[in-house]
């Protein structure tokens, strides 16, 4: 077994390991810099929400196999094909837990706010997101943790990451390749989801933690 | 010679799809169901009672959610890799059940628990003043009580194993993906999209239809919005 860990010493890893991080965050990136602009735009709008939500919805049942493999005959091998088709994947949690947070604003409390004098703007910007913010963020965390695991998909469609090592290792019969490119995989995942945990707390304004403390959760 | 066969071929060639139809895509689709309902099944006789005795005693609560949600975060091709490396399991079809029930438990059993929570307390104290016995309780107030929440995590559940089941084929489980893997291998378009418009209907098929059994297991919510 200590032949797993000869993965890591390996000439190439790092160089998948550095692809596998980069297609996860460039993903999740433009994953929120669409989603997150869709949910503020129709904050306001029941149907716009119930349409983005529903998308969402939809978008979120789509395989990621799937998505992976129709990129193919479109675009191609490669890092870009396998970029557009992970970015596709990592909306849908994104847009959906946006759109709701968002809509889920009390109305009692907008309403306080437009009766202290606040702007839209300054609504949106004091009140609303504020109060979304945990959810938003939890959205993203969701992503963020699918994307990394999907990234492994990515050497289907030549695109490289750290899949290739486990692909490598079943096309040459070498155990200890495709179980130490399965651990690496596993353990980047798992990194992924504690850290997005430890930074969602700190998303959570102040106000919001006090009175999670006093409902006891 | 990948980009020689990438260059000259339709997008999709329908005489491959109509010669193939039934030897080679139809059975594929029915195998994809077979895994799937297969391996919820199993899931949903596991889930059940550890989610109505984690519902009871709450202190297995955390460490049966910490354990399933691990599993859970496991990336599907890694846990398929580890998986085939164990002796006793192998390539194939088990080690895509196994999987496909590991990647179920945390979905099911904590919409188990949820779901028994959400029953009003004074609803259990009624069946208790009608002279109940708890297990009456459990199986004629709390579980249908429940249903909706738990059918929530069925779909969820359904949804996220066809996506994965597509992913077991690689491990040679059968079922849609394989399609989708042969399409790859031999640069053939028509293989590919099929797989993948199959895999993505039969998703967003489970999707909806679990979901209308959902809202008419909700009949106070459709009330509540008429």
């Amino acid at each position: 077994m200590g032949d797993v860990f000869q993965v890591f010493l390996r000439d190439d890893f790092l160089t998948l390991l550095r692809q596998h991080i980069v297609l996860s965050v460039a993903a999740v990136v433009i994953a929120v810099a669409v989603a997150v602009p869709v949910a503020l735009a129709v904050r306001n709008t029941r149907v716009g929400a119930i349409i983005a939500i529903n998308i969402g919805n939809l978008g979120r049942a789509i395989p990621s196999l799937a998505l992976l493999a129709i990129a193919l005959p479109f675009l191609g091998f490669g890092f870009w094909p396998a970029l557009v088709a992970l970015t596709l994947t990592a909306i849908p949690p994104i847009l959906i837990n946006a759109s709701t947070a968002l809509r889920q604003v009390d109305r009692q409390v907008l309403d306080a706010a437009r009766g202290m004098g606040l702007s839209e703007g300054q609504i949106l910007g004091q009140v609303q997101l504020p109060i979304a913010a945990p959810v938003i963020f939890a959205g993203i965390r969701t992503s963020a943790v699918q994307v990394v695991a999907n990234a492994t998909l990515a050497t289907f469609i030549g695109g490289g990451a750290l899949g290739e090592l486990i692909v490598l290792g079943f096309q040459s019969a070498n155990l200890s390749v495709q179980i130490g490119g399965a651990l690496a995989v596993a353990a980047l995942a798992i990194t992924t989801e504690v850290l997005f945990g430890s930074i969602e707390r700190t998303f959570t304004p102040k106000g919001l933690q006090i009175a999670q403390k006093r409902r006891g959760k | 010679m990948r980009s020689l066969a990438l260059q000259a071929q339709p997008l999709i060639d329908w005489a491959w799809i109509s010669a193939n139809l039934s030897d080679e895509i139809w059975p594929a689709v029915v195998g994809h169901i077979f895994l799937c309902s297969l391996s919820i099944g199993i899931a949903l006789v596991i889930s059940l009672p550890v989610g109505v005795l984690v519902a009871r005693y709450r202190k297995a609560y955390a460490p049966v959610v910490f354990f399933t949600g691990f599993l859970f975060s496991i990336p599907s091709l890694a846990f398929f890799a580890i998986l085939v490396a164990v002796p006793a399991i192998g390539i194939g079809f088990r080690a895509v059940i196994i999987a496909l029930v590991a990647y179920s438990l945390l979905v099911l059993i904590r919409n188990v628990v949820t779901g028994i929570d959400s029953v009003p307390p004074e609803t259990i104290d009624a069946a208790r003043g009608m002279g109940l016995t708890p297990s009456q309780i459990l199986f004629r107030v709390e579980l249908p009580l429940a249903l909706p929440v738990i059918v929530a995590g069925i779909r969820i559940a359904v949804v996220t194993v066809i996506g994965i089941a597509t992913i077991g084929a690689y491990i040679d489980g059968g079922g849609i993906g394989e399609l989708i893997f042969n399409g790859i291998s031999r640069g053939f378009f028509t293989q590919v999209i099929v797989g993948a418009v199959l895999a993505t209907a039969l998703a967003v098929i489970a999707d909806l239809l679990l979901l209308a059994m959902e809202r008419y297991l909700r009949p106070w919510a459709r009330a509540g919005r008429a």
